[in-house]
């Protein structure tokens, strides 16, 4: 009896030090939130120290792996004197790399040069006082007279600019799989002219039991948005979203709105579980008619062996032929890097016009220049920079050129709730003119 | 004074390092998190210092329990947490009354039960999310496509994508990972009474009906207490989980702990820091009145 009771008391005693080790470890997860502002100590280095440069980006795979080592050689022959040191960290958008970076630029412990998407995106860092006013490198690198003026206008934050684009990604481009438009009787070859004539088609699609437009996760879905919205305003209202010129609870916004929520509502109905590459992948499978994608998806499609022209189609969305959609990956100098001469020369040799030809020929990506020669290029990034060099340039919301990330984040959960279907399009359009509430002011 | 410290002195300086970091780790920091959720500090600006932060009391905490979209995740939070209590004590609860018979392989029965608790949250949520793909019908696959090869498929749903009743199925994964470990709390519990007093219970003529309910049941009243707490407070800060089936935007499965992520990932550490707080707040909710009520009762010498 005695014995028992002792084995049921200790059993007890078991179960208790389990609950309170996981109740402490309960407290220790609770205050995750607060930030500690100790300054982190910064490693030693003279005003232009340029022993080495250590360069933060998210290139930690696939084709952007490759761009960035092709960068590299450029770099060792540029400045041979200046170690490159890679700090890339994995993860899709750089949605890990902009964790570390804040915790790292919090604690004042900055790396040499990190990248991030030029325009808007930044504002949090410049506001933050992270990052350094690069415009005097500009004259220095005779950069002002390659870039395309407009793509200056969309970089420049109150008379100045505060870094310096490696490449530029198109947004609005149309993936087509013509074995399935075919099937259901419509002509691949001539893209619709307008977005209305462009869901007649989908109509068509949908009747025949396919999926017109395959859609992913959240920002995917903003992705497409925002190109319907630039398809239906143009260009100037548009970058008016932007600026507060154009109102977010305008007609013409509910109007695209809607023809958002149609697109949505023909789309797989698995969208919220997928990232960009499965999304579309249901179009190189035949599953789906389109995909609205940055050009990125040419190096999946060059991954699977296919081919431009005959096993895909790509279109600007129709309704925006002539303007480009821009989105690009820029790098900086952050306030207190340790090796700031080593920063400047990486920032020399990615503008430079080897930097750019290397890198951009790799990554699938176009030159910022316009000065650089098109035929070293395949065949779709041919295109694209003519594009780049004579259209209407507008800035992405996805992707960081149009708005702060506060905003982009803020769309993003407003469309999924829609997309999900727990609001409808009154209410989207409410959300997202509180969302974009702080633009403009 | 000198013969006294001699009695706790050297007690008090052995664990006075744990003392010092748990001050400074926890409980400061705790301190620090609800000075932030009392400020304005929503920008990268202020989080910087290069713009003014102001105490704005208690305003962060009366937007948020205010707005719809907040709401909206605590009905989740509050949702999951009784499905996942109710699955796991009932689920870890049967398993341990069957296994509490002599039984043929016991130890292999309690460790195929006990091993998903072993898994990572994250390395589970990818297998699942995976099996809880919402397409239905041709598209179908995972559970809904299992679904059809059954011919059952009026069972077919769209899982956690659905608006309202999404989260729910963020709780298929959650029981499934934690049923084994509330069982063995019960099989120990169960193991700890006496068999003399179901011995004693049969003399006297009761059935084993009679003999559960009025003998055994009771005394696992307290193992029943502590896995509700422990999975409660699990269940309260759910995170991984969610993130690694659904997403950081994915609205039918917005908890509390995803709401904070989103606040910090944009520089808005006062909300961050009120969220954080609130669920603080919640978890020491269910967790002080058992821990006044265990102290309570050793007091009482039970």
């Amino acid at each position: 009896m005695k014995r028992r009771t002792k084995t049921g008391r200790s059993s007890t005693i078991f179960a208790l030090v389990a609950a309170g080790s996981l109740v402490l470890a309960a407290c220790g997860n609770g205050d995750s939130g607060g930030s500690s502002d100790d300054g982190g100590g910064t490693a030693g280095g003279g005003e232009e120290d340029a022993s080495e440069v250590q360069v933060m980006t998210w290139w930690a795979q696939g084709s952007e792996k490759a761009g960035l080592e092709a960068l590299v050689e450029v770099f060792n022959e540029q400045h041979p004197d200046t170690e490159f040191v890679n700090a890339a960290l994995a993860g899709g958008g750089g949605s890990q790399a902009k964790q570390k970076l804040q915790a790292d630029l919090q604690a004042e412990n900055p790396p040499d040069t990190f990248q991030a998407h030029a325009g808007a995106e930044l504002q949090d860092y410049i506001d933050a006082g992270q990052i350094e006013d690069v415009s005097n490198l500009y004259d220095e690198f005779g950069l002002t007279d390659v870039f395309p003026e407009t793509l200056m206008e969309q970089l420049t934050v109150d008379d100045k600019i505060y870094s310096i684009p490696s490449n530029v990604h198109r947004s609005n481009v149309t993936w087509v799989n013509p074995a399935v438009l075919e099937e259901v009787g419509i002509d691949p070859s001539s893209p619709p002219a307008d977005l209305d004539a462009w869901m007649a088609d989908m109509e068509k699609v949908a009747d025949a039991g396919k999926i017109p437009v395959s859609l992913g996760m959240d920002w995917t879905q903003t992705h497409l948005l925002e190109n319907i919205l630039l398809s239906e305003l143009g260009p100037e209202a548009y970058n008016g979203l932007w600026d507060g010129s154009t109102d977010w609870g305008g007609s013409e916004v509910n109007s695209a709105l809607t023809k958002f929520g149609q697109i949505v509502e023909w789309s797989n109905t698995d969208r919220d579980g997928l990232d960009w590459e499965p999304a579309l992948q249901q179009v190189m499978e035949g599953n789906a008619a389109y995909n609205v994608m940055g050009d990125w998806a040419v190096a999946a499609y060059d991954a699977q062996d296919m081919t431009g022209g005959e096993d895909y189609l790509y279109w600007p969305v129709p309704g925006t032929d002539g303007i480009f959609n821009y989105l690009a990956d820029s790098f900086t100098l952050p306030v207190g890097a340790p090796h700031p001469g080593g920063t400047k020369a990486w920032l020399d040799t990615i503008s430079s016009a080897e930097g750019q030809l290397a890198f951009n020929t790799v990554k699938g990506s176009i030159p910022a220049r316009t000065d650089i020669d098109a035929a070293e290029f395949p065949e779709y990034q041919q295109s694209a920079m003519e594009d780049f060099s004579s259209d209407t340039i507008v800035g992405s919301l996805a992707h960081g050129a149009a708005a702060p990330v506060a905003v982009s984040t803020a769309v993003n959960q407003a469309i999924v709730k829609f997309s999900q279907g727990a609001s409808d399009v009154d209410t989207l359009q409410q959300e997202l003119v509180a969302a974009t509430d702080s633009l403009g002011q | 004074m000198g013969s006294k410290f001699k009695t706790w002195g050297p007690g008090l300086l052995l664990i006075s390092p744990s003392l010092v970091l748990l001050a400074v780790f926890v409980y400061g920091f705790i301190a620090i998190s609800f000075r932030e959720s009392i400020t304005d500090k929503h920008s990268a600006a202020q989080a910087t210092g290069r713009a003014d932060v102001n105490l704005v009391g208690f305003e962060n905490y009366a937007a948020l329990l205010s707005s719809e979209a907040f709401q909206h995740s605590l009905r989740n939070l509050f949702v999951f947490t009784a499905v996942f209590l109710l699955g796991t004590l009932l689920m870890g609860f049967s398993w341990a009354w069957v296994m509490d018979r002599p039984l043929k392989g016991e130890g292999v029965f309690r460790s195929v039960y006990l091993f998903p608790m072993a898994v990572s949250f994250v390395a589970s949520g990818v297998v699942w999310k995976w099996l809880l793909n919402s397409n239905q019908g041709e598209q179908a696959s995972g559970l809904n496509r299992l679904f059809q090869m059954l011919g059952l498929d009026f069972l077919q749903n769209p899982w956690w994508t659905h608006p309202t009743y999404g989260i729910l199925a963020i709780a298929l994964p959650a029981i499934w990972q934690l049923s084994g470990y509330v069982m063995a709390l019960f099989l120990a519990g169960f193991r700890g009474i006496p068999d003399e007093l179901r011995e004693a219970a049969r003399v006297d003529g009761a059935t084993e009906l009679q003999l559960y309910r009025h003998v055994v049941f009771p005394q696992l009243s307290p193992v029943a207490l502590s896995a509700l707490i422990i999975i409660g407070h699990m269940s309260l800060k759910s995170f991984d989980l969610i993130m690694s089936i659904a997403n950081q935007s994915t609205y039918s499965t917005k908890v509390p702990a995803i709401d904070m992520y989103n606040y910090a990932t944009v520089y808005d550490y006062a909300n961050s820091a009120a969220v954080g707080i609130i669920l603080l707040v919640l978890v020491a909710l269910a967790v002080v009145p058992y821990l006044w009520y265990d102290a309570r009762s050793r007091k009482e010498g039970r």
